[in-house]
This record gives C-alpha cells, sequence and structure tokens, in this order.
C-alpha cells in the first residue's frame, strides 16, 4: 500500500469516528468539539486530493470562526440535554432512512461512470491552486467577486437595521457614561463608630 | 485589464460607492432625512453616467460578465427614474411610520445596483448575482417596519418563497452549464446552435429557469407571494417593489430566454404562452374579489405581467419592442396608482381599502381625477398609456399568428375593467364614508405625481416617440 493510501485511510477513519460521535455523545460542548475534529481531518482529506486553498479555508472559516460561535452559543444556551435526547430512539428509523438515501445518491452522483468523469491527471509540484484561484477571482471574476462582497454588506446592513433598535423598557447601559465615571460618583466615605468586640449590633439603617 | 475596460461599469461603480457613503453619512448623522438628498443625486448621477457612457457599443466587457446595450441603457434610466419617484412619494409617509432611516436609502440604491446588474448581466454568473443583490434588499426593506405584525409575515413569506425560486433558478443554471460548459449567455447560444429541440437535460434545465423567472415576475402559477407582499409591506416600499424591479426581470428575461436560449425558442415560447393566459386569468378573476386596494392592484400586477409575457413569445423586434413598451407604461402607471395611494395614506388612516375611496372626488377632485386616469389606463381605455401598451402587444401577437392568445388576452382585459371602473364609480358617484375612516393627503410629492398622472395621459396621446425608442433599442441589442 502507497503511503497516500494509508494516509487516507487513516484520516477517513478518524473522520467516520468523529463523525459518528458528533451524533452519538451525551454533551453538546463535546459533540461541537468532535465536529471541530471531523472538519479538521476532511481539510486533510482534501490537502490529498491537492485542494490545498479549500482545505485551508475549510479550516479557517469553520473551525476558526463558524465552530468558535457555535461552541459560544452552546456554552450560553442553557440547553437541556436529557429532553434533547428523549427522543433520539423515536428518530432513529427516520433518521437512518435519510442518511441512507443520501449515501445510495451520493453514490449515484459520485459515481462519475454516469457522467463521463474521468481522473484528473496530477498537477506538478510547484503547481499552486490557491494562486490559480486567487488569479481567477481577481481578475476575470473581479466585478462578480465585488458583487459577492456587495451581497454580504447588505446582509449585515440588513441584520443590523432589522435587530438594532430602542424599545423602551430595556436594562441597557451606555458604555460611555460608564467609562466616565468617576470616584466621587460611586464611593461614598463613611464613618464607622469603633464598637467593642462582643457587644450586640446595632440595627442598621 | 485597464482601467478603460471599467468604463461600461461606471454607473454601477458610482451607485456602490455612494449606497456604501450614504451608509456612513446617515450613521454619523442623526437626522433621519440625511439619505435622501444624496440619494436623488447619486441616481441622477448615475443617469448622466449611463447616458455618457452609453455609446460605447454592444460588446461584452469586464471579461464576458458585462453587456452594455441601448436596451440596458433605457432599461436603467427608467429604473433610475422609477427609484428616484418612489423616494419623492414615499418620504412623508416613511417619516410618518418611522420608516425614514438611513438603511432605507442605503439598501433601497444597493437594490437598484441589484437591478443595473440585472439589466447588463451577459453571464449566468452576474445574472445571478444581481438578482439576489435586489431580493435581499427588497427582503429587508419588506420587514423594516418591525411593529408590524403583517409587514413582518410577508417578509417572511417573501424571503422564503423567493429563496425557493432562487434555488430553482440557480438549479437550472446550473443544469445548463452542465450541458454547455459554459456561463455566458452568448456562449451558451453558440454551444446549442444546430440543436434542434434539445435534449432531456436541456429541457429540464428550461423548465427550473422559466419557474425562477417567473417566481421573480409574479406571473400564475408563480404569483402566490405577490398579493400578500403587496398588501403586508408598507406602502411606501410596495411602491418601489412593484415598480423598477419589473424592468430587470423583463431585462433577464431577455437575456435568459432570448439572448441565451434561441435554439429552445419553442419549448420556452409554449411555456410562457401557459404561464401568460394563467397570469390573465388569476391575475383578473382575483382582483374582482379584492377590498384591498393593495391586494387589487397586486393581482392586476400579476396580469400586467402575463401581458408582459405575450409580447416576448411572440418572438419578433415587434414582440420584444411591445413589451418593453409595456413594461415601461406598467411602470409608469403603477408609480402614479401607488403614489396616490401613499399620498394619501396616514399613520391612524391607511388609504389601502377600497372604501377609503368613496367619494374622493368630494374632496380632493385633482387626486380623484389623477387616480381615474391611472385607473383608466391600467383597463387599457384609449387614449391613455395603457390602451397602447396592450394595443402593440396585441398587435405583435396577431402578427405572429398567435390570434388565439390575442383573443384570450382581450376577453380578460374586458373582464378586468370591471374592477379599474369600479375604483372610478367609488370616487366619483358614491358619497365619502364619515368618521375615522377619512383618508386626507399627507404626501408632500402632488407636484410629481401631477406630472406623473400627466404623463399617463401624455403618453397615450402620443406614444410614437416611446415605440419608436423602444423598437431602436431592441433592434440595436439583438
Amino acid at each position: 500500500m502507497e503511503f497516500t493510501s494509508v494516509v487516507f485511510y487513516f484520516l477517513s477513519a478518524i473522520l467516520l469516528l468523529a463523525g459518528l460521535r458528533v451524533v452519538t455523545v451525551r454533551h453538546p460542548v463535546h459533540a461541537a468539539l468532535f465536529l471541530v475534529l471531523a472538519f479538521f481531518t476532511a481539510a486533510g482529506l482534501w490537502v490529498l486530493l491537492e485542494a490545498e486553498f479549500l482545505a485551508i479555508t475549510l479550516v479557517l472559516v469553520y473551525v476558526g470562526a463558524v465552530m468558535v460561535l457555535f461552541l459560544f452559543v452552546v456554552m450560553m444556551l442553557d440547553i437541556n440535554i436529557e429532553t434533547m435526547r428523549a427522543d433520539f430512539r423515536k428518530y432513529l428509523p427516520l433518521a437512518g432512512l435519510i442518511s441512507g438515501l443520501m449515501a445510495l445518491e451520493m453514490y449515484i452522483v459520485l459515481g462519475g461512470q454516469n457522467f463521463g468523469l474521468k481522473m484528473p491527471t496530477p498537477k506538478s509540484a510547484d503547481y499552486s491552486n490557491t494562486k490559480a484561484l486567487g488569479r481567477v477571482l481577481y481578475t476575470e471574476y473581479a466585478y462578480a467577486f465585488e458583487l459577492a462582497a456587495v451581497i454580504l454588506l447588505v446582509a449585515i446592513v440588513a441584520a443590523i437595521a432589522l435587530t438594532l433598535r430602542r424599545r423602551s423598557g430595556l436594562k441597557w447601559r451606555d458604555p460611555a457614561t460608564q467609562v466616565v465615571v468617576k470616584k466621587a460618583d460611586r464611593l461614598r466615605m463613611v464613618n464607622l463608630k469603633p464598637q467593642k468586640p462582643g457587644a450586640p449590633v446595632e440595627d442598621e439603617e | 485589464m485597464t482601467l478603460i475596460d471599467f468604463l461600461p461599469i461606471v454607473p454601477e461603480i458610482l451607485v456602490l460607492v455612494m449606497a456604501s457613503v450614504i451608509l456612513l453619512l446617515t450613521a454619523a448623522n442623526k437626522c433621519p432625512t440625511a439619505g435622501y438628498v444624496p440619494s436623488l443625486l447619486t441616481l441622477l448621477g448615475a443617469a448622466v453616467l449611463t447616458i455618457t457612457t452609453g455609446g460605447l457599443g454592444t460588446d461584452a466587457l469586464v471579461r464576458d460578465l458585462v453587456i452594455v446595450d441601448p436596451m440596458g441603457d433605457v432599461l436603467k434610466l427608467v429604473t433610475y427614474l422609477a427609484a428616484m419617484a418612489s423616494f419623492v412619494y414615499g418620504r412623508a409617509y416613511l417619516r410618518e411610520f418611522g420608516l425614514l432611516r438611513g438603511e432605507y436609502f442605503a439598501l433601497a440604491l444597493f437594490a437598484v445596483l441589484g437591478m443595473m446588474v440585472m439589466i447588463s448581466s451577459a453571464s449566468l454568473l452576474t445574472l445571478y448575482l444581481g438578482l439576489e443583490l435586489l431580493s435581499l434588499s427588497l427582503y429587508t426593506l419588506v420587514a423594516m417596519q418591525r411593529d408590524s405584525a403583517q409587514a413582518s409575515e410577508a417578509a417572511m413569506k417573501y424571503f422564503i418563497l423567493g429563496a425557493l425560486a432562487s434555488g430553482l433558478l440557480l438549479y437550472g443554471m446550473s443544469l445548463l452549464y452542465g450541458a454547455t460548459g459554459t456561463l455566458e449567455l452568448s456562449g451558451i447560444a453558440e454551444a446549442l446552435h444546430g440543436q434542434t429541440g434539445g435534449t432531456m437535460l436541456l429541457t429540464f434545465a428550461l423548465v427550473f429557469i422559466v419557474a425562477g423567472i417567473g417566481f421573480k415576475l409574479g406571473v400564475a402559477p408563480f404569483h402566490m407571494w405577490v398579493p400578500d407582499i403587496y398588501q403586508g409591506a408598507p406602502t411606501a416600499v410596495t411602491l418601489f417593489l412593484a415598480s423598477a424591479p419589473k424592468l430587470a426581470a423583463f431585462a433577464i428575461v431577455m437575456r435568459m430566454l432570448v439572448l441565451g436560449l434561441p435554439e429552445l425558442l419553442h419549448d420556452w415560447q409554449s411555456m410562457l404562452a401557459v404561464m401568460a393566459v394563467a397570469s390573465l386569468a388569476i391575475g383578473n378573476l382575483a382582483a374582482i374579489m379584492q377590498t384591498n386596494i393593495k391586494r387589487m392592484l397586486a393581482y392586476s400586477t400579476i396580469s400586467h405581467m402575463g401581458f408582459l409575457l405575450l409580447g416576448v413569445l411572440a418572438a419578433s423586434i415587434a414582440g420584444f419592442a411591445a413589451s418593453m413598451f409595456y413594461v415601461v407604461s406598467y411602470v409608469i402607471m403603477t408609480l402614479a396608482g401607488f403614489g396616490l395611494i401613499v399620498h394619501l395614506s396616514r399613520k391612524d388612516a391607511e388609504a389601502d381599502t377600497l372604501d377609503a375611496f368613496r367619494g374622493l372626488n368630494r374632496d380632493h377632485p385633482w387626486l380623484a381625477a389623477m387616480m381615474a386616469v391611472v385607473m383608466l389606463s391600467m383597463a387599457g381605455l384609449p387614449p391613455f398609456l395603457g390602451f397602447y401598451a396592450k394595443f402593440f402587444v396585441l398587435q405583435a401577437l396577431v402578427g405572429g399568428g398567435w390570434i388565439a392568445l390575442a383573443v384570450l388576452a382581450v376577453m380578460f382585459s374586458l373582464i378586468g375593467a370591471f374592477y379599474y371602473l369600479r375604483i372610478v364609480k367609488l370616487m366619483y358617484f358614491d358619497t365619502p364614508s364619515e368618521g375615522t375612516g377619512r383618508i386626507a393627503p399627507a404626501g408632500d410629492a402632488i407636484g410629481l405625481l401631477s406630472l406623473n398622472g400627466l404623463a399617463v395621459l401624455g403618453l397615450g396621446l402620443l406614444p410614437q416617440g416611446l415605440l419608436v425608442l423602444c423598437v431602436t433599442v431592441v433592434q440595436a441589442s439583438i
């Protein structure tokens, strides 16, 4: 067996195991961590397929940003694990059926012979698909690339315009006044009379 | 790529830059109207740039993503006009409803940018990106009235159905790409050249693409979102989304079907024929039963879009020109119609029911007269603009030998005339309903509205100029 095949099977085994653990572990934080492992391993597989750029973006975007965000949400929300898992068995047959169908569909599509796909010839070692992608993206398709960026900008504007509103009755602090607060605003010096130890404590004001 | 290559997209660049500037300007400035004047100036500037860069020819530039042709230029100019008119008409309404914020103008300008990209798209890529840019901005505009459950519901429906339609369109595009191996529309036409009838794959692609475009145009049987969104959205937003985007939708029909898929002419002709007849039937019949004027105009839009498709499916220069004439006159009439509704709406009394128009003539004879002009024009009565729009489409249909379709279209227009005339009757022959439902003009755009109403009449009396323009630009662009 070639070395790349060994690496492939090694990574695939970890990927499958991690994927399985994502849906079977009890704790959502652990599940999210296993998902991180799955993404990372999948990125390794993509490197094997000579798609370095995709592999790097997968790690950067999904592991670095999406999953961290996800972990934050999972940690912040108080999710009751028991109620979430209560219906696991009930949904198992349907989930199994759907997974089986998806596997079948992938087999049909990825079979290759149905679409006349050929094995691509491997590129030489000094070929960089990052550079190739960058070159098309920033020259030939610069216009389309910028348009996609504008769509993202609109999404940001939309999200803020729709969610940021001052509702009355909300308790919120103005950071500016918090910053300029002086010692005198918060601290009050009180002259306490010395008391004998053991003496009865007087009622507070 | 040199700087000169960017010349065809200079109007787009201007609108993008100015939309971003307005975003910053209004974020820094607490004054809610800070975006109003800059937006109008931006559109004016874009118009000037479109005219000055217009003569550059029909070559696909910016690496085959953009096409600049006279048809696109004219459609863009009408788009700017429509956007400007909806800003002017909507300002008082938006202020009253607390929607007059910087984001409104920025998002509307982004929507305009999306339309411009769609209008001048030479590739599936730009076509789709423009469409998404437009749709995303419109979803947000509809949802901006956060306190209204109706607006939120409309936005949700619009978003979900719009996303579905985008998915359909995208799926069709991917099939088409798989069949031809190119994203360029002219390249697709070349790749398909000589194939008669088309394969199964192409037919599938065409079905998805036509369905996706049908959704965006709002023609039956993909029309279900139109009445809900028109009714639920704030009226000023309805005004915006009912007018200019139809021009862009017409443009993508022309680009996609006429430029990209002329080889599948017979396939899409029959699809469009079915959709057109269904839209005419559903639009005109369902409009009769409406009591909400925004909803009624939504159904009327569906039937108008059916008419638009009739011109396209005639598949001749005369047909395309008639469709273009139709869409331009539709936009002018819709701007006036919804403009009047916006003008008459106040926070405590939205003029969105038919009853609100009872006896309008007694209180506001000038507004009633203009509304009557718009309604009669939409019904297709001479000497108004709507008559000639319908007339040219029918002429092209008969010229192409589609007599039966022409007869059907006339019949449904006759049925449709009922609900337009009903409004005229309500305004002139009924007594106004007293009490809370009384409407009073709140808008401050009476000058432009009058001009718009007179344009419906004037262009109807002298339609030749606009028609010649449409024929010339369509001829030069195909």
